[in-house]
């Protein structure tokens, strides 16, 4: 509950400076249009789309999910923080944050990518889905202790992305397979072991970030 | 009965290879006003972070007692009021949002005739609507206390608490060392000899820097 009451105070502060949303929103116009213009009039094969979708999807994130601590950070209120709750609270607080931030962010790409893509098309939804939210779960956790690291240093901008490309990797390039099966049709049952390291990645991540984030936040 | 009292054990810090202070022991506890002296740069905010549990000491131990019951690091801020120059309210919410928030976050109900009060004893009662971009430095100083003493907390770090205000500001505070003072235990963090002619025991960190 009170994990959900920093979620809020951070939505409401959200909605009023829009750090992030306009941020995240511009990458994502300005990432898929490039893409388009790059591709002009050539029809591009389907796994070619399916690849691109998740380098939006990583660099859109690199974009704006490092808000959650970094505007803390930058604002001078992370003593505040320290001084209203724990520190797993602020953790499932701003991962809560982060999580319906990638959510909005995902789901929007993913719709405007299939509106303006041809090639993109997949065969077995369920799977899709299935990587989706396990992908997007992953992305949180991920980006949302990176945050909790980067926030610290003095070039937050550039250590953002280059600190996450080896800790994300494992996961994009799982996605990036379990795409290609739901393009191709598999089912569920062909794909499971793609989804078990899917859900192992977010536990491993999901724990070592709650046993780690103590000895980031105090010092 | 509210009896809080802290122990600090040989506590020493080292930024680097520069030694703030040395082998800091001293015993605290409720209804005493305790200051910590020094000149600027001498390492004052650094014991009062570290009496709040905000930075760990190179070496030794604090020890926080709330009715004999030991607190654990983690659950110390439900005990603690803290102010300082460094401490940052939301800009972009009002003084009232602020505390909601902050409430809700500690999962405390907001005691609104407290609360009320000490918008009264500041003066800010007519600007409580108002988002604190628009606030002075002085109003932000006066609100910082309203945020500190809004959980009722047994431990009280005030650090500079007269920098930025006028002396209304300042009599304000003075009227709620007193008060606080009786009941609560309370560290005043100062170079000002009028804020800390209220402590009934100066502790000078310019003298635990020998090595």
């Amino acid at each position: 509950m009170k994990a959900y009451s920093l979620f809020r105070k951070d939505w409401q502060s959200e909605l009023r400076t829009r750090y992030a949303i306009n941020a995240l929103a511009m990458f994502i116009l300005v990432t898929i249009s490039v893409i388009l213009f790059s591709i002009g009039t050539e029809k591009i094969s389907e796994y070619l789309t399916g690849g691109l979708l998740w380098v939006v999807i990583f660099f859109s994130a690199m974009s704006g999910l490092s808000r959650a601590f970094v505007s803390e950070e930058e604002r001078g209120t992370t003593l505040t923080l320290q001084l209203i709750a724990a520190p797993s609270t602020i953790f499932s607080g701003k991962l809560l944050f982060n999580l319906i931030l990638v959510f909005l962010m995902n789901i929007a790409i993913t719709i405007l990518y299939s509106a303006l893509f041809e090639s993109f098309v997949i065969k077995s939804f369920d799977l899709f889905l299935i990587a989706f939210v396990l992908g997007n779960f992953g992305i949180a956790i991920s980006s949302t202790i990176i945050a909790a690291i980067i926030s610290k240093a003095s070039s937050k901008g550039t250590l953002y992305p280059v600190l996450s490309f080896p800790i994300l990797l494992p996961l994009i390039l799982t996605l990036l397979e379990l795409t290609k099966f739901a393009m191709d049709g598999n089912s569920v049952g062909d794909s499971w072991v793609e989804i078990a390291v899917l859900v192992c990645y977010d536990v491993i991540m999901l724990t070592a970030s709650y046993l780690l984030f103590d000895f980031i936040w105090k010092d | 009965m509210n009896n809080y009292s802290l122990t600090l054990e040989s506590v020493s810090k080292i930024f680097g290879r520069r030694l703030v202070f040395k082998d800091i022991s001293l015993q605290m506890s409720t209804g005493n006003v305790y200051g910590i002296s020094g000149c600027n740069g001498s390492g004052k905010s650094t014991l009062a972070k570290i009496i709040a549990g905000l930075i760990s000491p190179s070496s030794g131990k604090i020890t926080h007692l709330y009715n004999d019951k030991k607190i654990e690091p983690e659950n110390l801020h439900d005990y603690l009021g803290f102010v300082s120059p460094y401490l940052f309210l939301y800009d972009e919410f009002t003084a009232e949002e602020n505390l909601y928030h902050f409430a809700k976050i500690r999962g405390i109900k907001i005691n609104n005739t407290k609360v009320d009060n000490l918008f009264e004893l500041f003066n800010l009662s007519d600007r409580k609507k108002d988002i604190l971009k628009g606030y002075s430095s002085g109003m932000k100083q006066r609100m910082k206390f309203i945020f500190a003493l809004q959980h009722s907390p047994q431990l009280l770090i005030f650090d500079e608490p007269t920098s930025n205000l006028d002396n209304a500001g300042k009599e304000a505070v003075y009227k709620l060392l007193e008060e606080e003072g009786k009941n609560n235990l309370v560290i005043i963090a100062s170079n000002e000899e009028v804020d800390l002619s209220f402590c009934s025991n100066v502790i000078d960190v310019e003298k635990f820097k020998i090595v």
